[in-house]
């Protein structure tokens, strides 16, 4: 099938470039994961995250100078909540690969991108409005969807909702 | 003569001319004025508010505030199966509701390995052109009136109309579709479908002169947008900006060309860029004629598509549908060329249920009005508005 | 028909019962009543079908045939809306801004020549006392702007301000070109300048090379100061959300519509009346077919200078919705490095015209 091998292409593409990047980092990035549908290693030692992602975007052979993608995820199970960072080398190299960042549920904290790629601004806002980590060194950290008193943080697993807000009723 | 500053009210020159004649000049204490514009105003298109801090009519700083319009739709999609997510696609981009449906249908399929018919392609591709150039003419309908233009946006509309039509004959709604279904679509397109779309092409291709004349090339109009909110190139990918608004930073970038989905490889069209001869790239006006030359490219692509389409005969349009949308276990992220730039949907499968464990909407209006603090730096409030007009937001989906 | 039309209105003059002049006064209320009613309402109407007819659609339909009430019925709906009148607003300003702006463009009215037989106030400044007398508009705007206490509504006053104070600069010096061109401010005396065998020959538009100038000058210039497209920028609905009368409903508003209208066909009628012939009828008289004559008299003089005046409120909606709008600067730039100095040059260019070219 022609469509597996554009894929599989693009995946030794991805696979390559993470080499570069195992290479600078060694044991601060896991193992690559080369499935079909979406590449992805992730960032083991959490504070090297702001490091990692300015080599990804400067390094000559890297050029990572896109972010198309950041979504909050929350693990339960690992008591963690994390990142999924879809990136990409626009018009360069036209590679791409995923990187997942996690942190500790409760407290937890990652460094923020935003000032490595403009994207992740409004993208880590969103995170921390929906899964309640912190950005460490966001310029402006604050909820973006959800009101500024909104209590909780709604798309956590194990998320209750409110009872009222402003006197109204939420659940109904 | 002695300065004098009393209480923050700017400096106060006291000049003594004589002894009982004194003369006190006052410089007027200017402060910077906040204007909150939006939620609820003409031309932010949507529920946005932007809190802009005014010198004169100068603008020093626009915070945008999003959220009016939030909808949930990232927690709604992990309470709903698959198929029941497509509905909620439609209502992110209510101006392009195809598109989204198809970005969504492609990010499952490509978890699901179904296989899909020829067909079924070919109307995907049709309704989804259909319904970019419809939201085209909104776009550009509607940036006319940013700028006082009314004319050009009600003959938009009226053409508009005719697409919304055609889109109702084929799926019966007009604006929230739910035609294009996960590994197919609703149903086959009616019979005379295809002679119908082709009486559209060829109706419509003089308006696109038409508004150009009337719009594109009105002195007042260039004047309006040449040079107004420019965006560098690299810039522009820093923040992440895709669709129409990247190709007017001179970016020639079509994911419909550079990671080809559907039957895109095998049609011939060209992806509009600004040479800089008629705008200044990456511009306000840049971006206004890379939608209106898109229009063009995408009457191109359905008379292609009516050309090589396979017939209707044995054609099952729910072939590839699968009984039970329940996904293998894994991550993907399937993106799609919407009107706005790229939709993507991150999708988080864990192989045993029939809901996401997670569904996230990367939102191309989201991302593109995200440079709209560094782009309303220093612009004037009729400026201001050119550029909000230009990124061509549908708050729909910047606030999901 | 022109003739009997002409010897019925002369009758009509003439008519003294008891030393009082009542035909003339029934002459005069005939222009005046179609203005109020007509032209005033009738041009809200009329801008909704021509814009309806250039965009393709058709408009008002509902009321009355080809929806011709459908004026009446808004003013009706007008005036049973809650006079709502802002919290925290200026209130005397707020009630007295639409008051001024008002009577500042029906004041014009009393000076302009309807027919030869009628003119309010034939004041031998006419021309001077309808320039002065618009500015008085300013004050309105500002005082509803201001009074209106919402940052939009102060944006609106300041903007219209600036544009009306630039704008009658090269207004007033295109006018002073055609007063120059008739060497008199009255305005009935300029319309009588202008009448002549030969029709339209005889307006001061065709009587110099030059006058085109100021012609076009002055219709620019007026464009700005009515606020109309493409100089809309204190009403800007995109911007400004509506400007100085954001905050105004019912009545109030509709007043301030009014004087909109009011004020568009006030310079229209100045235009027609200082370059194209005002109440003179534009026919020629061609031989036997004394045309010209025919369509002369009082109440033909008021069909011309009604028609003319509305011709350029058509050619004023037409440019409404075709054009898009200029931003602040450029309208800036437009009447102080475009305008004004070629009003300056059609002055002395006029001006030498005049002593040189008989």
């Amino acid at each position: 099938m022609e469509e597996g091998k554009v894929v599989s292409q693009s995946v030794a593409a991805s696979a390559s470039a993470y080499a570069i990047i195992r290479e600078k980092f060694g044991e601060a990035v896991s193992a690559f994961d080369a499935n079909d549908t979406m590449p992805f290693f992730e960032v083991l030692d959490t504070s090297l995250w702001q490091e990692i992602a300015l080599c990804m975007r400067d390094h000559a052979k890297l050029k990572f100078n896109y972010m198309a993608c950041l979504s909050g995820v929350d693990y339960p199970a690992e008591e963690k909540l994390g990142i999924v960072c879809n990136i990409e080398s626009l018009g360069v190299f036209n590679h791409k690969i995923a990187v997942k960042v996690k942190c500790s549920r409760e407290g937890g904290s990652i460094p923020t991108v935003s000032c490595v790629w403009h994207t992740a601004n409004w993208h880590e806002r969103e995170a921390y409005d929906m899964y309640g980590m912190h950005f460490a060194g966001h310029p402006d950290l604050k909820r973006i969807l959800c009101p500024e008193d909104w209590e909780g943080y709604p798309l956590r697993k194990d998320y209750k909702v409110q009872e009222s807000y402003h006197g109204i009723k939420v659940p109904y | 003569m002695q300065e004098l500053d009393i209480a923050g009210q700017g400096s106060v020159r006291v000049t003594r001319k004589s002894d009982n004649v004194v003369i006190i000049e006052k410089d007027l204490a200017t402060e910077q004025m906040v204007l909150a514009m939006g939620p609820q105003h003409p031309s932010t298109h949507g529920v946005l508010k932007l809190e802009c801090l005014t010198d004169g009519e100068v603008i020093t700083e626009a915070v945008p505030y999003l959220g009016y319009l939030h909808r949930c739709f990232e927690k709604h999609c992990e309470n709903v199966d698959y198929p029941g997510i497509v509905p909620y696609t439609d209502r992110m981009d209510y101006l392009a509701g195809m598109n989204s449906e198809m970005a969504f249908a492609i990010a499952v399929e490509k978890l699901l390995d179904v296989e899909i018919p020829r067909r079924v392609e070919f109307i995907r591709v049709i309704v989804s052109e259909l319904n970019r150039i419809a939201s085209h003419l909104v776009a550009i309908g509607t940036y006319g009136i940013d700028l006082g233009a009314f004319t050009p946006f009600l003959f938009c509309f009226r053409d508009r109309e005719h697409i919304l039509s055609l889109l109702e004959w084929a799926s019966g709604a007009r604006m929230l579709y739910n035609y294009i279904w996960i590994g197919g679509i609703a149903n086959d397109v009616p019979a005379d479908f295809n002679k119908r779309v082709m009486e559209f092409v060829h109706y419509f291709r003089p308006f696109a002169t038409e508004l150009f004349k009337l719009l594109t090339e009105n002195e007042i109009f260039v004047k309006r947008t040449k040079g107004i909110g420019i965006m560098p190139a690299d810039v522009a990918i820093n923040y992440g900006w895709s669709g129409p608004m990247l190709r007017g930073s001179g970016v020639k970038w079509d994911l419909r060309r550079n990671d080809p989905y559907s039957i895109y490889p095998e049609l011939d069209f060209d992806v509009p860029v600004p040479d800089g001869k008629f705008s200044d790239i990456g511009d306000c006006l840049s971006r206004h004629l890379v939608r209106a030359l898109e229009m063009e490219e995408s009457l191109r692509i359905i008379e292609q598509c009516i050309d090589k389409m396979p017939g209707s005969e044995g054609f099952n349009p729910r072939a590839g549908v699968p009984k039970r949308v329940r996904p293998k276990a894994g991550e993907v992220y399937g993106r799609a060329e919407n009107p706005r730039g790229e939709l993507g949907f991150y999708i988080q499968s864990d192989g045993k249920s029939t809901k996401p464990l997670r569904c996230k909407a990367r939102s191309s209006c989201f991302v593109n009005l995200s440079a709209m603090k560094d782009l309303s730096k220093g612009q004037l409030i009729p400026d201001l508005v050119a550029i909000i007009g230009s990124i061509d937001i549908v708050l729909g989906e910047v606030d999901r | 028909m022109g003739n009997t039309l002409n010897a019925w209105s002369n009758a009509l003059v003439g008519f003294n019962p008891m030393g009082l002049p009542l035909g003339l006064v029934i002459l005069a209320a005939i222009p005046l009543v179609f203005i109020a009613l007509y032209a005033l309402t009738y041009g809200v109407y009329g801008e909704r079908k021509i814009s309806a007819f250039m965009q393709d659609r058709l408009g008002p339909m509902e009321v009355g045939k080809w929806g011709i009430l459908q004026t009446l019925a808004d003013i009706l709906k007008l005036l049973q809306k809650e006079d709502i009148v802002p919290a925290s607003a200026d209130k005397f300003l707020f009630v007295v801004g639409p008051g001024i702006l008002f009577v500042g463009s029906f004041l014009a009215f009393a000076v302009l020549p309807f027919s030869p037989a009628f003119i309010g106030a034939s004041l031998n400044v006419g021309l001077f006392f309808a320039i002065g007398i618009v500015s008085i508009e300013v004050v309105g705007i500002l005082a509803a702007g201001w009074g209106s206490n919402n940052k939009w509504s102060l944006y609106g006053a300041v903007r219209s301000v600036a544009q009306i104070v630039s704008y009658e600069i090269p207004a007033a010096i295109a006018l002073l070109c055609g007063a120059m061109m008739a060497g008199t401010l009255d305005m009935q005396q300029i319309n009588i300048l202008q009448s002549g065998s030969w029709g339209f020959a005889h307006f001061f538009l065709f009587q110099s090379p030059i006058a085109w100038l100021p012609f076009l000058i002055y219709f620019i210039a007026s464009l700005a100061e009515v606020n109309r497209a493409p100089f809309d920028i204190p009403e800007a609905e995109s911007e400004l959300v509506a400007g100085y009368f954001t905050e105004y409903t019912g009545m109030k508003f509709a007043v301030i519509f009014l004087a909109e209208y009011g004020s568009m066909f006030m310079v229209s009628a100045i235009i027609s009346i200082v370059f194209l012939g005002g109440w003179n009828s534009p026919l020629p008289n061609l031989g036997a077919v004394a045309l010209n004559d025919w369509t002369n008299g009082p109440v033909w003089g008021a069909f011309w200078i009604i028609s003319k005046g509305f011709f350029f409120i058509f050619v004023q909606m037409w440019l409404r919705w075709t054009l898009p709008r200029l931003r602040v600067d450029q309208l800036m730039y437009l009447c102080w490095k475009v305008l004004t100095p070629f009003a300056f040059v059609s002055f002395v260019l006029t001006a030498v015209w005049e002593i040189y070219v008989p």
